[in-house]
């Protein structure tokens, strides 16, 4: 047991070192979010001169998020990438036999190097950004150290339900040989549900409800109103729970899928 | 004691394909069929076939990552399919064309992590990891990121990979793929010296005869998911009818030569290539054309191993039936 949790620690922190040689991709990557932050905070401050109060957002509120929106992109992969895409391309090449005979948990090995991956971009490409958005603009920060903790819980789970969905596209490759389709489709559910368009408390009526209650909000609207503030007290729990059910629910999923992927491969030799 | 032992074992994969606009056929590929054999303890084995013969389907078998349609295999103990795990702390894999290794990290990285997969014990990891570094001289490569590393280079790098765990068995899939002459050669004397002094049992296949030659007692040749061979080297030369081939340069151009003992193969120009038995003497031959027209230079070409494998494989059965 203890050499599991050692393996995946070590698997997370090769993942990490890994994708911290692409200096010049981490870069280019961190000045592209920070542009996007000025546009899109130009954007809100526009839409809450007209309505001050939308979504129960005041303007930093709205600001905040537009910052917090580009932190989270990479940190917890909104449209794909991370580890699941090298397991659909190693699908596609053939490579997961070397994968699938090696005596660990495919599930185990490929969550704990999209932690790690997160871990880097969270640090990278969401901390710089913030921090250039902290220096033009007034943000709203967390309230107090209780509510940072809240924040960070919610940033890994919003990384594990994130990899729960990618995991579920890469391991169609399985039987389509190919995820492309599948990935641009999930993408798009991703960059709408997750409210990284649009926060998800500026829907209309009961759209808002449905989209709050699939697992997209927990990549970004669920851990921004923790930041925010907006959740207090049990509501912070109930957020948080939201968080761990989907995780559960779409890693089990994942459990399975890849259960009978293994199964097509070995037992049909797909 | 046989370490590996495959028994009858049948492997047929279902291939549909499209043969109208909505309808779908599908046939049934055997890719490997009746296949038996045992691999002794310590033993080197080549095991040869043209492309689509069946040895990679017989190598993922093996692994325990397909299982046969009919039959049983055991390796090192285990049935491979069933016990996969436990199977695969007994045995390493190198695939030619594939890289266990992490393409982005340097070379250590890799082993470390391999180190954790199969628990390797601290003190075994060391001494392995400095022996396979000394004799593979992967010293200045151990930091150096996987991607950066030259074909033979990460090779090397696999091999130790494969190795590391102190595997019963390995199969090695094709490993000089793509290698110059001299990293096949070392790659060789490493595999040679491997197999003698840790009495790891090899399982090779190859498209590289010199492979076999230099390193196998043995060799199974499987065609079209069939055994067709499987013995000594020395057997797969008296195989079928070896010849050898006489090569002779006439003063002046001929006509193809009609000796009884041979059979002309080719003329070009006073050049022309006569097969004949290999046991039988060259001297009657030469005598017979000696006789008819004046010879300039002549030469005999010993049968080779690649020769005795084309005329296996072209008359191997018919691919499906």
């Amino acid at each position: 047991m203890r050499s599991t949790v050692s393996l995946w620690f070590a698997v997370a922190h090769r993942s990490f070192r890994r994708y911290s040689t692409y200096r010049a991709a981490t870069f280019a990557g961190i000045f592209t979010n920070s542009v996007f932050g000025l546009i899109i905070s130009f954007t809100y401050i526009a839409v809450w001169k007209q309505n001050p109060t939308a979504g129960g957002y005041d303007v930093a509120d709205a600001v905040t998020y537009a910052w917090l929106g580009q932190a989270m992109i990479m940190t917890v992969a909104v449209w794909s990438g991370g580890a699941t895409d090298d397991l659909a391309a190693r699908i596609k090449t053939g490579d997961v036999a070397i994968d699938l005979y090696r005596p660990v948990s495919l599930l185990g090995w490929y969550l704990a190097s999209d932690l790690g991956r997160a871990g880097y971009h969270l640090l990278t490409r969401g901390l710089a950004p913030m921090i250039f958005g902290a220096l033009v603009f007034d943000l709203h920060y967390p309230a107090n150290a209780l509510v940072w903790v809240h924040f960070a819980v919610s940033v890994v789970l919003a990384v594990t339900v994130s990899f729960g969905v990618r995991m579920l596209v890469s391991a169609s490759a399985f039987w389509l040989l190919d995820d492309t389709g599948v990935k641009h489709l999930a993408a798009v559910f991703a960059m709408f549900f997750s409210g990284l368009a649009v926060p998800l408390v500026l829907f209309p009526g009961w759209t808002s409800d449905v989209a709050q209650a699939l697992p997209w909000a927990s990549y970004l609207q669920v851990p921004a109103d923790i930041w925010l503030g907006k959740d207090q007290g049990a509501d912070v729990l109930a957020a948080v729970g939201f968080q761990v059910l989907w995780t559960v629910v779409l890693l089990l999923a994942c459990h399975l899928v890849l259960a009978r992927a293994n199964r097509k491969v070995v037992v049909q030799g797909g | 004691m046989s370490v590996i032992e495959v028994r009858d074992v049948d492997r047929s994969f279902v291939v549909r394909h499209r043969s109208g606009r909505l309808r779908r056929t599908s046939t049934i590929v055997r890719a490997v069929r009746d296949l038996s054999f045992s691999v002794e303890a310590g033993e080197m084995v080549g095991y040869i076939g043209p492309n689509g013969a069946g040895k990679s389907t017989t190598i993922k078998m093996l692994t325990g990552i397909l299982v046969p349609t009919a039959g049983s295999l055991r390796v090192a103990g285990h049935t491979p399919y069933a016990e996969r795990a436990a199977l695969a702390q007994r045995i390493g894999v190198v695939f030619g064309q594939r890289t266990t290794l992490w393409w982005d990290l340097p070379l250590r990285d890799s082993y470390d992590l391999l180190r954790r997969i199969y628990r390797i014990p601290a003190d075994r990891y060391r001494e392995n990891l400095a022996t396979f570094t000394d004799l593979l001289d992967l010293g200045p490569l151990l930091e150096t990121p996987v991607r950066q590393l030259s074909l033979g280079q990460r090779m090397r790098g696999d091999i130790a990979a494969a190795l590391l765990h102190d595997p019963d068995v390995v199969y090695l899939d094709e490993p000089t793929i793509g290698l110059d002459v001299v990293s096949k050669s070392n790659l060789r004397d490493f595999l040679r010296e491997t197999n003698r002094e840790r009495g790891v049992t090899v399982l090779l296949t190859t498209h590289d005869l010199v492979d076999i030659e230099r390193l196998c007692s043995r060799v199974m040749v499987i065609d079209a998911g069939r055994l067709v061979f499987d013995g000594s080297l020395e057997g797969l030369h008296g195989l079928g009818e070896a010849r050898r081939t006489l090569v002779v340069d006439l003063m002046e151009p001929a006509p193809p030569l009609d000796v009884p003992t041979a059979q002309t193969l080719r003329v070009d120009g006073p050049r022309q290539w006569l097969a004949f038995p290999a046991e039988a003497s060259a001297a009657p031959l030469l005598a017979a054309i000696a006789a008819t027209h004046e010879v300039a230079d002549l030469a005999i070409l010993e049968p080779n191993i690649e020769d005795v494998i084309k005329r296996i494989y072209s008359t191997g059965p018919a691919p499906s039936d």
